[in-house]
């Protein structure tokens, strides 16, 4: 089974884990802004519905999406379950509330002066926000890397809404639970190392970016 | 640092584009749905015949033959026929026969075909504490409940769940509050693997012991009872019911799984790599 079944098992974890890391990011930072900067009643209710779905089991959301996207279910005529994109969408909704409350996190750890110092210095809304990306831009990655690890590892979601197909949803994560199942404990082990070197080197790359240009 | 220099900008503009760009073409390069609708089929199944590699070889050849794209759902033959009753699956493979008729009786199915059978088997640590081994089913049972041996169950609603607990329930005996009687809630291949490690009774289809023997430290204790065959059928879900069940397609898996070169195919196999084979395609012992 090693060889061209696992590399192909690899690159569908990666693509459907990155996909679903990259619309996370495409939600969660300008959601996640708008927590921040803004000032609404409910504003304190709506981050901690964020902050408790930081923590929301992949296994309950994967039974929710699943009860969406089965056939008896109301999206059934879509037909996305257990297909990728029904992984990517569960992680999607695994992920966006990780990047949205690391987001509003990161930037409320900002001075708020410098808020201030820029629409001074005559910034428009939009430059003002793009120069507290820029500012808080190594929390911001942490929060890309937070909502990345959350997916790749991920394992319930993926297992209930993919199906666990082999060479159509079958990705790491679901790999290392049936081979473990089967008893082959050496495949396993040997998946569970590949996804953590996969892991580290992603880790690496975007920690790279991060600490590009510190200087202590 | 105020207004970004507007040719920096634009090139984080650009790499954003291209990441976005980057993402859609990932995005197509996954098998479209709505496309693959009538070309599809969901074939819920009972975990033994994924463990035992049996579908990893049958379903391709499918695929090639039909053009077709099979959905493999390895889960217990109970939620196997309650995705089929909610129609989110075309086609079932399951070992469950009390279950199958209810499921039949209900007009869930419109067809249901015997396809092969194979037997359970009582098997345990070679120390074998509770003296059952050679015995018929029933005393055995009785045995390991006197002795308070260790047995695992299932307890997933699977075919082998249920029929172990028809086998208790025929013994005279409910285990299900014991100490000794511990439930898994896990396919049969992790469930051996359990047994084995805490050195305790279960009871497997053949298949999937003979497929995972090597790892275990767990021996057959009983088997060629009458009481312990394992028949799998076939079940068609029922198209006038749920109108989105890919009912042709279903018909051409079946077709084809009980063609003779199939049957050619499945009597012989494991027999090179377990020294006999896993199934067999009468529904005699």
């Amino acid at each position: 089974m090693f060889d061209r079944e696992v590399f192909q098992i690899t690159l569908l974890s990666l693509q459907i884990s990155g996909l679903a890391t990259l619309l996370s990011l495409l939600i969660g930072l300008p959601f996640g802004t708008f927590l921040a900067l803004s000032n609404f009643r409910g504003r304190s209710f709506l981050l901690s519905l964020v902050n408790t779905g930081m923590g929301l089991p992949p296994v309950v959301v994967g039974l929710f999406v699943a009860m969406l996207l089965w056939r008896s279910g109301p999206l059934g005529k879509l037909n996305l379950i257990y297909t990728p994109t029904a992984i990517v969408i569960a992680q999607v909704i695994i992920a966006a509330p990780v990047v949205s409350g690391l987001t509003t996190a990161a930037l409320q750890s900002l001075d708020p002066r410098l808020r201030l110092q820029l629409l001074g210095l005559g910034a428009s809304r939009w430059q003002m926000i793009w120069e507290l990306w820029r500012e808080a831009r190594l929390p911001l990655l942490a929060a890309l890397m937070a909502g990345f690890g959350a997916v790749i590892s991920e394992i319930g979601a993926s297992m209930m809404v993919g199906g666990n197909i082999r060479f159509q949803t079958r990705v790491l994560t679901t790999a290392i639970v049936l081979e473990t199942g089967k008893g082959n404990f050496g495949m396993a082990s040997g998946l569970a190392i590949l996804l953590l070197v996969i892991t580290f080197l992603i880790n690496w790359v975007l920690t790279h970016l991060q600490q590009k240009g510190v200087r202590i | 640092m105020i207004p970004l220099p507007q040719r920096q900008r634009s090139l984080s503009f650009i790499l954003a584009f291209c990441l976005v760009i980057n993402s859609l073409s990932a995005c197509s390069a996954l098998p479209s749905p709505a496309s693959a609708e009538r070309s599809t089929l969901i074939l819920a199944t009972t975990t033994s015949l994924q463990d035992s590699g049996l579908l990893d070889i049958l379903v391709p050849r499918f695929e090639a033959q039909s053009g077709l794209t099979v959905k493999t759902i390895a889960v217990g033959s109970g939620q196997a026929l309650k995705l089929g009753s909610e129609g989110n699956a075309d086609i079932l493979l399951t070992h469950d026969p009390e279950e199958e008729i209810a499921f039949m009786q209900n007009g869930y199915g419109v067809e249901r075909i015997p396809l092969m059978a194979n037997q359970f088997i009582l098997v345990g640590p070679s120390s074998d504490p509770a003296q059952v081994k050679g015995t018929s089913i029933y005393v055995a049972l009785h045995k390991i409940a006197k002795a308070q041996a260790t047995f695992i169950s299932r307890g997933d609603q699977s075919g082998t769940h249920k029929i172990e607990k028809a086998l208790w329930a025929k013994a005279g005996i409910q285990p299900a509050q014991e100490p000794w009687y511990l439930e898994s809630g896990q396919g049969m291949a992790a469930t051996l693997t359990i047994a084995s490690e805490k050195g305790a009774y279960t009871l497997t289809d053949r298949a999937t012991f003979l497929v995972t023997r090597a790892q275990q430290n767990l021996v057959i204790l009983v088997e060629g009872d009458p009481e312990l065959l394992n028949v799998y059928h076939i079940i068609l879900v029922n198209p006038q019911r749920f109108p989105q069940v890919n009912f042709t397609a279903a018909k051409a898996f079946a077709r084809f799984l009980t063609s003779p070169q199939t049957k050619a195919f499945i009597r012989q196999f494991g027999q090179a790599e377990y020294g006999e084979p896993l199934f067999m395609l009468n529904n005699g012992p």
